[in-house]
């Protein structure tokens, strides 16, 4: 017997398609605000359901439902007028991630030292990086490499102009690159070469609590 | 002979290098440092990983309870909920 398939546009079909969509609403809207993720994803189903007439391919409801939730946030973020926070580019345009790690050697005894840096790394440190990004760079971002969104729609969708999203996603890159390598200072993800190791020992992420 | 760009400028383009979206003169001049620049070609590598970093993050499960009320509010949207799915 074959699966279930609901009449187009139905209650039941919109049902079905919310409940299959949640976990990629949730883990978009949790890219995007982690505080609010819950909130973002039932506006976002609450316009789908009105909305629901409009869509005319069935096949295509998961990226039309991640397209409202991207709306939601972006009226959201008009609306409370977070004047979004424009970064002084002057000491984060240049930034090597990369070079940085040479320069500082994080790990003294390690044959593949970038690796090693980025295997500190899970999930959730992931996340609190993005977290620590301005909206303003975090949306773009988040849309380009967690979705993996095309420029140009996330242009569309954002009301913005090319040109500006391209400049946000360079900005919004190096921004990542740099609090990549803050939070693990602070996090203590990468032990200090033996000079400076007097704290080894204490758990900095238990400090900052 | 047209000169390399710079280790500067090749770093400034990797993301979107990799992203596909540079056009086709700007992609082959980074093409033609990385043949030149093992650093950069670190770099390129590097970059590639990162970005793997944040696609990651597109794999993230539900909380049990947040799902739930999730649920709940669609169930509520429709009016009813259904026993068959």
């Amino acid at each position: 017997m074959g699966a279930m398939v609901d009449a187009p546009g139905t209650p039941a079909a919109f049902q079905r398609l919310a409940r299959d969509q949640l976990p990629a609403l949730y883990a978009l809207a949790r890219s995007l605000d982690r505080q609010g993720a819950e909130d973002l994803v039932q506006e976002c189903l609450l316009r789908a359901f009105r909305a629901f007439d409009s869509l005319r391919d069935p096949d295509a409801g998961g990226g039309w439902m991640r397209m409202i939730l991207t709306n939601v946030w972006r009226d959201r973020v008009r609306k409370e007028a977070r004047a979004p926070r424009e970064v002084p580019v002057e000491n984060v345009d240049e930034f090597s991630l990369y070079r940085k790690l040479i320069d500082e050697d994080p790990f003294p005894y390690s044959d593949s030292l970038h690796l090693d840096f980025l295997g500190a790394f899970d999930r959730d440190d992931v996340h609190a990086v993005l977290r620590r990004l301005p909206v303003l760079y975090r949306t773009p971002l988040v849309l380009r490499y967690v979705e993996g969104m095309p420029t140009k729609q996330i242009a569309r969708i954002l009301e913005l102009p090319l040109g500006t999203v391209l400049s946000q996603l360079h900005r919004g890159r190096k921004l990542f690159e740099c609090e990549m390598w803050c939070y693990a200072e602070e996090a203590g993800l990468i032990t200090r070469p033996p000079a400076t190791s007097f704290d080894r020992g204490r758990d900095p992420r238990t400090e900052s609590a | 002979m047209k000169p390399l760009i710079s280790c500067r400028e090749a770093v400034r383009r990797l993301w979107r290098f990799l992203d596909e979206e540079l056009v086709a003169a700007e992609h082959h001049d980074v093409e033609e440092h990385l043949e030149y620049c093992v650093l950069c070609c670190g770099e390129l590598e590097f970059v590639r990983e990162l970005r793997g970093l944040l696609g990651s993050q597109h794999a993230v499960e539900v909380p049990g309870d947040v799902r739930v009320r999730l649920e709940h509010f669609v169930d509520d949207l429709v009016g009813g909920d259904r026993a068959d799915i």
